[in-house]
């Protein structure tokens, strides 16, 4: 269907596999994201969402497979392999340190520096230049913290995965992965991550949404691909994705067996 | 809605407080037992002598405890420094008496040994503990039981002179000014850089960083298993110091004298409220938690107490601050 498309992916998973002792998670799935679109990741628990999510942000290493950014086969050794590549994820554990503030959060691993050259070689953090930042960047995205200075472990979790998202967001270049960020979330908020994403896309970047919630996708997906036991099995675009369609392929249950 | 806010809200401003307690009640402990000793006997204890002792007193634990303060903030734990501080000051001792017991080559040499020696076994642990992915407690408590054995083997059983004694009478016991003793000096100002080092730093930030989540700090691009490695060769660092300040002070290697130099240490980071399970820790808790046991210890000395009671007391103050640290935990995972 997206068969005759000439366009280059801006990021392309082909065969990957990826083993944990016994189990596979993942057995030879491809996962295709273009350039400014939001791309949903569907499938039943197990599927291996989670497992490809973390291997094309470069937490986890594939046992096999190839991983193409703009047509280059590119190897994501480490996160800051895919950071470098424009890619930033919101974990379905979130990743955060639950013992830092909201502001130490956002910047994790990309803290700011003093400007003072001298103060600067001693790694001097620019505590104010991150907080005013931080608060900005936050307040912009809607969430709300009373006490930025609180541990992250003493907000809600509806809070804990605006700080996640808002980290994403903040630094993606070009493809933020998203692993269930409206998991914990109320209608409101929820509202407002969808508008985030459409927002992301808007300024030209890509999102890989993952969710089982079957109403956002259908909401904020321009594409939908569907994995099943660790392969993909369909892929829809948001015109011909109806609500049994997706189920259907998820589950694996024959209603007309799709081509991709 | 409102109502689901108010509740947050409520239970937030509960944690907040009880975040505090934990801080503030060593200080106010600390303060309190000062208080009480100065009112029972304000002619001896209350003297700006015996402050000045005291501060001798807590002096090497402290530099002790503020390494393991970063290893504890980590996440993890070293069990060793007490015998790496042995290792060092034989080391130092050794390198002082092939200097001849004198002079600035003897000093240099003798500190140079020491530090030397101390962040090598640093290195160690946090080579096993990071590269070959052995658990903290296990690796110190194989480091100590090893450097104690090689610093016994090396010293031949015995303890060794050869310390310059100008390095004893005019930095190990002597002042800086009156009333402030050269050793406390640089225990305090050790105890300065890395709390200033901990908060206001990168090094500091990936220290807590880590203790809070190692495999979230690793996915934001932090090199853990570095900086991990660096923690221990500080903790290693510092216990290599604390070797040589000892030589400095008692003019010999003292080895039964530091028997239970990693345990005291190790309470007095616990109770200024370093958390046991990472992400929580001030190196001015750590200054608070080691002079309580040395205020302790001096009071009922000079109250005339059997000194044992001090142990007594001090376990209690222990266990009290862990509860503290737990109630914490607790009311933020709630
Ligand atoms: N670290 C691991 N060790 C062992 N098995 C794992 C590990 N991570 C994932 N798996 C297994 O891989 C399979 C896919 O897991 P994954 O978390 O990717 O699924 P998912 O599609 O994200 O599911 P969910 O919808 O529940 O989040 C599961 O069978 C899981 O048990
Ligand atoms: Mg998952």
């Amino acid at each position: 269907m997206t068969a005759s498309s000439p366009r280059v992916p801006l990021l392309e998973a082909r065969g990957i596999t990826k083993h944990f002792g016994g189990v596979e998670a993942l057995r030879g799935a491809d996962f295709t994201v273009f350039e400014n679109e939001v791309v949903a990741l569907i499938g039943d628990n197990g599927a291996g969402k989670s497992t490809l999510v973390k291997i094309l942000s470069g937490a986890q290493p594939p046992t096999s497979g190839q991983i193409l950014v703009e047509g280059v086969e590119t190897k994501l050794r480490s996160a800051t392999d895919a950071r470098a590549a424009g890619i930033e994820t919101v974990f379905q554990d979130l990743a955060l340190a639950p013992q830092l503030d909201a502001v130490a959060n956002l910047y994790l691993g990309r803290e700011l520096q003093t400007r003072n050259r001298i103060f600067r070689a001693f790694g001097w953090l620019d505590h104010k230049a991150m907080r005013t930042n931080a608060e900005a960047v936050l307040t912009d995205l809607g969430v709300k913290i009373k006490d930025i200075r609180k541990p992250i472990s003493a907000l809600s979790g509806g809070q804990r995965q605006g700080v996640a998202v808002a980290r994403a967001v903040n630094w993606s270049s070009k493809v933020v992965f998203m692993d269930e960020p409206t998991a914990a979330l109320g209608v409101v908020q929820t509202r407002q991550v969808l508008d985030t994403i459409r927002r992301v896309r808007d300024s030209g970047k890509s999102v890989v949404l993952v969710s089982h919630n079957m109403d956002d996708i259908l909401a904020v997906a321009d594409r939908i691909e569907v994995l099943r036991l660790g392969q993909r099995v369909r892929v829809f675009t948001s015109a011909e994705a109806t609500l049994n369609g997706l189920v259907a392929a998820m589950t694996g249950a024959p209603v007309t067996e799709g081509v991709k | 809605m409102t109502n689901l806010a108010e509740v947050t809200r409520k239970r937030v401003s509960k944690i907040h407080a009880g975040e505090l307690s934990s801080a503030t009640w060593v200080t106010a402990a600390l303060f309190l037992i000062l208080a009480l000793f100065i009112i029972m006997n304000p002619a001896e204890f209350g003297t700006a002598s015996n402050l000045s002792n005291i501060a001798l007193d807590a002096s090497i634990l402290l530099v002790l405890a503020v390494g393991g303060t970063y290893v504890l903030i980590t996440g993890g734990v070293d069990l060793s420094i007490g015998s790496v501080l042995v290792f060092s000051s034989v080391a130092g001792a050794k390198v002082m008496q092939h200097f001849g017991g004198a002079g600035g080559d003897a000093v240099i040499g003798g500190l140079a040994a020491a530090l030397v020696a101390g962040a090598g076994w640093g290195f160690i642990n946090g080579f096993v503990i990071t590269r070959m992915r052995v658990a903290p407690l296990v690796v110190t408590l194989g480091t100590l039981g090893m450097a104690l054995g090689f610093a016994l083997m090396w010293a031949g059983g015995n303890d060794l002179q050869g310390v310059p004694p100008n390095l004893v009478y005019r930095f190990g016991l002597g002042n800086i000014l009156p009333g402030i003793p050269a050793v406390a000096t640089v225990a305090a100002f050790v105890a300065l850089v890395a709390g200033v080092v901990l908060a206001w730093t990168k090094f500091g930030r990936y220290t807590y960083a880590i203790g809070s989540n190692s495999e979230s700090s690793k996915r934001a691009g932090i090199a853990v298993d570095r900086h991990l490695i660096k923690v221990y060769m500080l903790g290693g660092l510092l216990a290599g110091l604390a070797g040589f300040l000892s030589l400095a002070r008692f003019g010999t290697t003292s080895i039964a004298g530091h028997n239970l130099d990693n345990m005291n240490a190790l309470t007095g980071v616990i109770i200024g409220g370093t958390s046991l399970y990472g992400g929580v820790g001030k190196v001015f808790g750590t200054v608070i938690g080691t002079l309580i046991p040395a205020v302790l210890q001096n009071g009922f000395v000079i109250a005339g107490l059997p000194p044992y009671w001090q142990q007594v007391a001090v376990g209690a103050v222990l266990i009290f601050a862990v509860y503290l640290d737990r109630a914490r935990r607790d009311a933020e995972l709630s």
